[in-house]
């Protein structure tokens, strides 16, 4: 066992790319909750992002396109939980549950012809000067672009929910969706657009895991991530910055513990293997203990005949 | 003549089977106040809200000020100065004072101008409002504060208010009419919908009746008796329960010195409540919403168990008794919650009645139920109280607000108890099946049960109830005999206008 073999700066930096694609499903799906909708299918939007992105990447050699087809596909596939949803008015979680389903049979079905294939490299940011400090230059300013828009994305997701107009209505939708209605708000089109927006983070998510975190294509690779952003978003109270804690908490010890086991500490592996999880959900239990509850109207349908 | 604020012209808007609104045609001038009367289902929502514009007419136009008006949408209708306050439905709990009013407004200024501005209009208008404060946590008179002051800061020309007093004490309804009043010499009209007949005679200029959709008279509020409207909207002579005079016997139901917390976040604990039931004898428990009446009655029905000498019937202490029970052994509760807590909403009517009914009705045996036997109870229900249904295999949530109340009452009176506790019993009932479920009330208590009943409408506890007190703040007044007691009185028992700003502490 050889602890000093651990770096601090890798453990930081890398901890960070590891928490990516969880914050990333994860601040979508907790629009979606804001708004009233309880999405399950995230774990296959986020699958169906992965294989449109890296197919879209691999056939253009254009990392930054293959992202966007990401987006594009996780958007396209929760289109299909609002026809069921918001549409047909059909249960929020079987058809969530079903989503997941059919994002993971379709995308192996999609990625059959790229197993194996390695995808075009996105590159990290090098900003001068800054990226050259010592200790906060490695795990602050050399990552990929995206990790950044991860995080640009929970401040604008914070800002909006707590500034702007926008976010106001959406949170009053998710509240009670009688009374936005009666003030003639749009309930099913705020709540569409809040689904959209939720699978285009989780394909965004989903292609970080393809296209920087792994760089290849396996079925199933998203391996729960979907679930355990579902998760954090309840236990992060839908607070996007306790979202964006739990997420890197979570990376940060799935890191760790990869890390300790490759050191050989004397722990079972099954322990550190389970740890990520167990020490998040405590933490952010402890975290939830306020008054903060979820939106009133989470997971009822709407319908506006009344 | 001068051109009236609002004319609506024949008027037509029909649902699958049911025609809401038959040619209704009438005028609100500038600077009236307007009562719109009809029983439920009368067709007064579906009125309000096409000139709201929540629903579109089928036929008929509207004229605001002589010019066409067809709001699309209640946007356009805010645009246009029509403003309203809701009933029910139309404030987030979750969210603060602020926030629910800028979503009520089409252009709202930032929080800090909007929060200020909020401070200013309340005090103006003498309806003090923090405006940061969580909704959640605010009574029904401060709730209703937020919707009024939401409406006035728009400048309406036109407010529509659905039954705004049903949940006031006798001082928060002065302070309303004072505001209302000062709205009305500002030029603003009002379009005031209630079944409180006092309340339109001393506040509306005139009024229009519904009935069936159409529009069967108006009147001159003022120089008509309540009776006489009354009348008109129900289209038949009102029957006013008859109390006889009654002998108490001995006392069926004992609280004493009974303490407990809340069981959810916003309830508030009951705190030494003593209390004393004769048999044959009407208690009627008044104070606002808020104060203890659902743990009140939770902790009479079993729902919430107590120690066990806290609640004796018959002088067997009862306290850690389940519902069950307690049915067992003759005491029977009716809740406020119609939908949810009464009934099962999406249940039929028979498995509703199998629901309160199964032990002292003897509807299953070794666990197995009596369909028939149940079938036969719900219609005894329906018959006996004029459940207007087409049978009872409809779903309860199936049935009008004022059709369940009746079902709701009627499943448990047939149950013949020796107690019965009613939770608000007439709470959007309309005046007929009003008087039908006080009748079966004092009914039942000239048969010798011992009755509690918890409501907040006070005319109708002074209507039954032989002995009054009132919950605030999860304490309960000393009883007092009806007879003899003023307006008054009863206020200040109640806690007056300044208890609701400490009701939920």
């Amino acid at each position: 066992m050889d602890l000093g073999e651990i770096n601090p700066v890798l453990l930081v930096a890398s901890l960070m790319v590891a928490a990516t694609p969880l914050l990333l499903a994860a601040i979508g799906e907790l629009v979606v909750e804001k708004a009233g909708v309880l999405n399950l299918g995230v774990e296959g939007m986020m699958i169906v992002g992965a294989i449109s992105g890296f197919a879209i990447s691999v056939e253009t050699g254009s990392p930054w396109l293959g992202f966007i087809a990401a987006a594009v596909g996780g958007a396209v596939l929760s289109l299909l939980f609002v026809l069921l949803t918001q549409v047909a008015l059909a249960n929020q979680v079987a058809s969530g549950l079903a989503l997941t389903l059919f994002g993971l049979g379709f995308s192996a079905l999609m990625g059959q012809s790229y197993v194996g294939v390695k995808p075009p490299d996105m590159g990290e940011i090098h900003i001068p000067v800054i990226s050259d400090i010592p200790v906060i230059g490695p795990i602050l300013f050399q990552h990929d672009p995206i990790l950044y828009v991860g995080i640009a994305l929970t401040t604008a997701v914070w800002a909006t929910l707590k500034y702007s107009r926008v976010g106001l209505i959406l949170r009053a939708v998710g509240e009670n969706h009688d009374a936005a209605h009666a003030l003639g708000y749009k309930v099913i089109k705020i709540r569409i657009m809040a689904i959209l927006f939720g699978g285009a983070c989780a394909g965004l998510g989903g292609a970080y895991i393809s296209l920087i975190r792994v760089p290849q294509w396996t079925e199933g690779m998203t391996a729960g991530v979907g679930w355990i952003a579902l998760a954090l978003v309840v236990f992060a109270s839908w607070k996007p910055w306790r979202a964006l804690l739990g997420a890197y908490l979570f990376g940060g010890i799935t890191v760790l513990q990869l890390n300790l086991q490759a050191a050989g500490v004397a722990i079972p592996v099954e322990y550190l293997a389970m740890s990520p999880y167990i020490i998040t959900i405590l933490v952010l239990v402890i975290l939830s203990a306020d008054k903060s509850s979820a939106p009133a109207s989470l997971g009822r349908t709407f319908h506006a005949s009344h | 003549m001068t051109t009236p604020l609002l004319s609506l012209q024949g008027l037509t808007k029909a649902y699958p089977g049911v025609v809401a609104n038959d040619q209704v045609s009438f005028d609100i001038g500038e600077g009236e106040v307007h009562a719109l009367l009809g029983e439920n289902g009368a067709g007064k929502s579906t009125l309000v809200k096409m000139i709201y514009g929540l629903v579109k007419p089928d036929s008929g136009t509207m004229l605001l000020r002589g010019q066409v008006f067809a709001p699309p949408e209640p946007r356009a209708a805010r645009a246009d100065g029509i403003a309203m306050v809701f009933q029910h439905f139309s404030l987030f709990d979750a969210l603060n004072v602020a926030e629910n009013i800028a979503l009520g407004m089409e252009n709202p200024p930032p929080m800090g101008d909007l929060a200020s501005r909020i401070r200013e209009v309340s005090e103006t208008y003498g309806l003090p409002l923090d405006p940061y404060r969580t909704v959640g946590d605010l009574s029904a008179g401060e709730r209703q504060r937020v919707e009024i002051i939401r409406c006035l800061l728009q400048d309406p020309k036109l407010l529509i208010m659905d039954e705004p007093t049903s949940v006031l004490t006798p001082q928060e309804v002065e302070i309303l009419f004072e505001t209302l009043n000062k709205l009305r010499s500002e030029g603003t009209s009002i379009l005031y919908i209630s079944h409180k007949l006092e309340e339109i005679r001393t506040l509306c200029d005139h009024a229009t009746i519904l009935r069936l959709g159409k529009n069967v008279g108006a009147c001159i509020p003022a120089e008509t008796s309540a009776r006489d409207m009354a009348e008109m909207m129900v289209g038949s002579t009102l029957q006013t329960p008859e109390r006889s005079g009654r002998e108490f016997g001995d006392v069926a139901l004992d609280v004493s010195g009974l303490s407990v917390p809340s069981p959810s976040e916003f309830g508030t604990a009951l705190k030494n409540v003593h209390m004393t039931v004769r048999k044959g004898e009407v208690l009627g428990i008044g104070g606002v919403a808020g104060n203890g009446q659902d743990e009140l009655l939770g902790v009479l029905s079993g729902e919430i168990p107590t120690a066990a000498d806290a609640i004796k019937f018959n002088g067997q202490p009862i306290g850690k008794l389940g519902p069950t029970a307690r049915r067992k052994l003759g005491v029977l509760t009716a809740p406020e919650e119609r939908l949810g807590h009464a009934a099962a909403p999406d249940m039929s009517l028979t498995e509703n009645a199998l629901l309160t009914g199964s032990v002292r009705e003897g509807l299953e045996s070794n666990g197995f139920m009596k369909w028939s036997e149940t079938k036969n109870f719900a219609e005894r229900i329906i018959g006996a109280f004029d459940v207007r249904t087409p049978g009872p295999d409809n779903a309860a949530r199936s049935l009008s607000g004022g059709n369940l109340q009746k079902f709701v009452i009627g499943r448990e009176v047939l149950q013949s108890p020796d107690v019965l506790v009613v939770n608000q019993p007439t709470w959007g009932v309309d005046a007929a099946a009003a008087a039908a479920i006080r009748q079966a009330i004092l009914d039942l208590a000239a048969k010798g049960t011992a009755v509690v009943c918890i409501s907040q409408d006070l005319d109708e506890l002074m209507e039954i109830s032989d002995s009054f007190a009132a919950l605030n703040e999860g304490r309960l007044s000393a009883p007092r005999e009806t007879t003899g007691l003023t307006v008054d009185e009863i206020g200040l028992m109640m806690g007056g206008a300044h208890g609701m700003e400490v009701a939920h502490v």
